[in-house]
């Protein structure tokens, strides 16, 4: 299968296989105009198996988000078709507006306006927490 | 320290000045009476608790301040639908401090986030009561004139009482602290309070449901109550109690200088015969919790 390489944008590399859509979600990729490609099930010597998106502009995109969901991709930046360089995403230890608090008792259920911030307070095994009430990511 | 909203924040040192500051209250409070002549404490009660309410406002009234107080949440501008940012933001310009209790966890953290003066977090849901469980050390510290090398009972409603949480996690801090967890099977401590907390630091603690059998061994004793809406049937609540009652008869083998400790208020758990026993710090803890709101308010605004 061939994509074509990208002149200036960015390929994040490395996602666990299967997890290519819902990081062109979390990302807002979706509502993005230039050249997108998903690539799954692509065949690596160390994960067996992984997804690839190629996106074909300049854009900056959350990283936060990507140590979330996927800790140990890679992000690459083209620019006129020459690697600048190659960022390994590690766990975030905070984010910001990329998961709901559900805990009802929560002050984030009342008042609309407040970014929902998780923080990791367990790097080991990957726990986020509410910085408001403390409730544990899902 | 500007703000405190979780007792977690306080470094071990933090606790330590504030203990020792209220030992030199209670020491000298003639000393302390003019610390805080102009200030304003506002507090921000969105729910009722008249207990921690006045003891915040007698605590800045010894020291020399002044209150201010809303008659009522349903008052407030919070019904007519203003956030906690901007209440804490307006509030800012009127006082020197804001003690704030609210319904929902998390909004002191918020209050801290946009006031420009001091928050100190009096209670949020069933989250956090940092000035609970300080006024709990006090207690401990001024009674036992120690916080370590000590076998505290804690007995009762274990598992919804965020007193008896944060009491396991501060007091877990000092060394050789055992802790003897009394309840019945339905109400046990957590097993994230048990994980997180006590088996992480290697802390020495018992489960039991029996008070007597544990009773010699005890140096604290912390009391709370089982509510009879916790329990899936009334059998159940009928069944247990009485076993978590504490009565003189019950107290026979205990330690004569054992101290015994109740967030309050109380409604039967502590037998009323126990009130004039030596034992009895219930409402010593009362008053040590007004002199640490009085420690508090001066290490918050820096006029010591």
């Amino acid at each position: 299968m061939n994509i074509d390489s990208i002149k200036n944008g960015i390929v994040i590399d490395h996602i666990t296989a299967g997890r290519g859509m819902e990081i062109y979600h979390l990302l807002g990729l979706d509502k993005l105009d230039c050249s997108i490609a998903i690539i799954k099930n692509v065949h690596s010597n160390k994960m067996g198996k992984k997804d690839i998106i190629k996106v074909d502009s300049d854009i900056v995109i959350d990283t936060n988000v990507l140590g979330y969901v996927d800790p140990g991709v890679t992000v690459d930046i083209i620019k006129d078709g020459v690697l600048v360089e190659k960022k390994r995403i590690s766990l975030p230890s905070e984010i910001k507006n990329v998961i709901l608090c559900k805990n009802p008792r929560c002050i984030t259920s009342t008042e609309q306006e407040l970014p929902h911030i998780f923080r990791l307070t367990d790097p080991k095994n990957r726990v986020f927490r509410c910085i408001y009430c403390e409730t544990k990511a899902d | 320290m500007k703000h405190l909203i979780d007792i977690q924040e306080l470094s071990t040192n933090d606790i330590q000045e504030l203990l020792d500051i209220a030992e030199d209250i209670l020491k000298d409070p003639v000393k302390y009476s003019e610390k805080c002549r102009g200030k304003k404490l506002a507090t921000l009660f969105f729910e009722p608790s008249t207990r921690t309410r006045l003891s915040f406002e007698a605590a800045m009234y010894e020291l020399g301040g002044n209150v201010l107080s809303m008659a009522s949440a349903a008052s407030s501008s919070a019904a007519k639908g203003e956030s906690i940012a901007d209440t804490a933001k307006t509030i800012s310009n009127y006082a020197d401090i804001i003690a704030m209790r609210h319904p929902k966890e998390g909004a002191p953290l918020v209050a801290a986030m946009n006031a420009t003066i001091p928050v100190i977090n009096a209670g949020d849901g069933g989250h956090n009561h940092p000035t609970q469980t300080l006024a709990d050390l006090l207690t401990i510290y001024c009674e036992k004139g120690r916080l370590d090398n000590m076998t505290i009972g804690l007995c009762g409603d274990l598992k919804f009482g965020r007193t008896v949480h944060s009491l396991i996690a501060a007091m877990a801090r000092y060394s050789n602290v055992k802790f003897i967890l009394i309840s019945p099977v339905e109400l046990k401590v957590p097993s994230y309070v048990k994980k997180d907390i006590l088996q992480q630091k290697n802390i020495e603690y018992v489960q039991t449901t029996d008070l007597e059998a544990v009773m010699p061994e005890l140096d604290v004793l912390y009391m709370t109550r089982v509510q009879k809406e916790r329990f899936f049937n009334e059998e159940d609540y009928l069944r247990l109690k009485d076993s978590y009652i504490l009565t003189p008869e019950k107290l026979k083998n205990a330690k004569s200088d054992l101290s015994i400790l109740h967030p309050l208020p109380r409604v039967n758990e502590i037998a009323v015969a126990i009130d004039n026993d030596p034992r009895a710090c219930y409402f010593k803890q009362v008053y040590y919790g007004k002199i640490m709101r009085m420690s508090l308010i001066l290490k918050a605004l820096e006029v010591l």
